[in-house]
């Protein structure tokens, strides 16, 4: 009786309305950690996987042979692969689409691809406008591969003690 | 002629130097709220509009303005129109009697004190029509549920001025802030503690803020009375919910902070100098200061139910005033607060 007496008395001195105030006061005066995005951002790792794109080597030459492991790995069936003889005798891909829709981006293609031909970028801001164009064609994909070569040469050199 | 013509000029000016700096006030307070609010959980707020996001509070006001006002079907014309005129004429009619500083007082007439209590009442009439005259269950729900709330406590409101009112002797409102003369700890918060607090109280549940904001109640009945109110008669809603918060900041300060009075007052050194002589910007100041609390709260307090916020209005505050005011008579017959001392 006297306890809830004193309880009482007590919870009009609003002491743990207080407390709550103490605490976002006190988060009031400490510095946030928020990153303004567009103009900063968080570091990525050198294994982000991202964007599809298809290499080459230096020569010019398209890396990918038809082997088409990446089509039969990929657990979303993302990967379209159509294959036939080029004039000079090798196996190259006719098309080779990725349905960025369907990708779930688990970076299967990139490991099962025995000429490091398909890959994965750290490049991540893109977007669509239409549903058509989730879908990316050979020449888009090895247009990308072009546009970031260097970077991703780099990154297979950090990475590639761990292969 | 001449002169009423002159006279009627002259008072037009004077209300737009109260209104206009007042509407500017609430663009801005919109803007600190949520960068108050966004500090205290560690996130910027609004940071793109201009240097430092300061433009946000036009770039909501132009989206606001710009955008189409929806009558809903079978609602009632004439009064959903209303409804948002109501709420907001109070919020600024009250400002007439505020003394910003002796002698920078719209109108001094001695029934003050009731008349703001008149008008702080008499918004509630806006929410009720907008949630009637919607024609919507939830619109509805929130005018009941702000009626309700409204009604509980204003009492304990009308107590806590009472209290006030025995030791200021006076309805005036310039005349009370002349009666706490006398450092910080002359003001009238010290001797009615109490009915500070409850006045604080009281003031966030008369405006419908947090933690009292089951009339907007916005994970539950959405956005409450004005759920189906949008463009310049949804933003004219919004001015009069941060009016009414501004004016129970300087209520707040009038009555129980000491106006336009410097804490300063009597303390040797510092009271020698400017910082010592009260004026509009201790007025200001202290008005801030209450405003910035009624944001503290928002971001503190979770939503009160509704049953807790009848107990609380009924059973803990109403009693505490009436026992205070007691002790505030008595205080005032025995002569233990002097006035103006």
């Amino acid at each position: 009786m006297m306890k809830r007496v004193i309880e009482y008395f007590r919870s009009l001195l609003l002491i743990e309305l207080m407390r709550g105030l103490g605490v976002t006061i006190r988060y009031f005066f400490r510095p946030g950690f928020t990153i303004n995005y567009p103009e900063e951002k968080t570091p990525k790792s050198n294994r982000f996987r991202g964007l599809h794109a298809l290499r080459r080597y230096p020569n010019g030459e398209e890396r990918c042979i038809a082997c088409k492991l990446c089509e039969a790995v990929c657990p979303a069936l993302a990967i379209t692969i159509e294959a036939c003889q080029r004039e000079d005798g090798s196996r190259r891909t006719t098309r080779y689409d990725i349905d960025l829709f369907k990708c779930i981006y688990c970076g299967f293609c990139e490991e099962s691809c025995p000429v490091d031909s398909i890959v994965e970028t750290g490049f991540l801001e893109y977007h669509f406008e239409n549903r058509e164009e989730a879908i990316m064609s050979k020449s888009q994909l090895l247009a990308i591969g072009d546009r970031f070569e260097s970077e991703i040469a780099e990154k297979r050199q950090q990475d590639a003690a761990f292969r | 002629m001449l002169d009423m013509l002159f006279y009627l000029l002259w008072t037009i000016a004077k209300i737009l130097m109260i209104t206009v700096p007042l509407i500017i006030t609430v663009a801005f307070y919109t803007y600190f709220e949520r960068k108050v609010i966004g500090s205290m959980q560690i996130r910027v707020g609004p940071s793109r509009v201009g240097p430092l996001g300061l433009l946000q509070p036009f770039a909501d006001v132009f989206k606001l303005l710009l955008k189409e006002i929806i009558l809903p079907a079978n609602a009632n014309r004439f009064l959903f129109v209303l409804a948002p005129v109501i709420a907001l004429a109070p919020a600024f009619a009250a400002w007439a009697v505020i003394p910003f500083s002796d002698l920078l007082v719209l109108a001094d007439i001695d029934a003050g004190l009731i008349y703001v209590l008149a008008l702080t009442s008499l918004s509630v009439y806006g929410v009720i029509i907008a949630g009637w005259a919607s024609n919507s269950k939830y619109a509805f729900l929130g005018a009941m549920r702000s009626a309700a709330q409204t009604v509980s406590y204003e009492i304990s409101m009308g107590f806590a001025l009472v209290g006030v009112l025995i030791l200021g002797g006076t309805l005036n409102l310039r005349e009370i802030v002349l009666a706490q003369q006398g450092g910080i700890f002359d003001w009238f918060w010290l001797p009615l503690l109490p009915l500070f607090v409850i006045y604080m109280i009281s003031g966030l549940a008369e405006t419908n803020r947090a933690p009292f904001d089951v009339a907007e109640g916005e994970s539950e009945i959405v956005a409450g009375f004005h759920v189906e109110y949008s463009g310049a008669a949804f933003a004219v809603f919004f001015l009069a919910e941060y009016a009414n918060m501004i004016l129970i900041s300087s209520l707040t300060a009038v009555l129980f902070a000491g106006g336009w009075l410097s804490p300063f007052e009597g303390v040797p050194v510092l009271g020698e100098t400017l910082l010592g002589e009260g004026s509009i910007f201790w007025f200001l100041a202290k008005t801030a200061v209450f405003m910035f609390m009624f944001l503290w709260y928002r971001a503190t307090f979770p939503r009160y139910r509704y049953d807790q916020i009848m107990r609380l209005g009924w059973k803990v505050l109403i009693p505490i005033t009436l026992v205070w005011v007691m002790v505030a008579a008595l205080m005032a017959v025995l002569g233990l607060v002097v006035k103006g001392s």
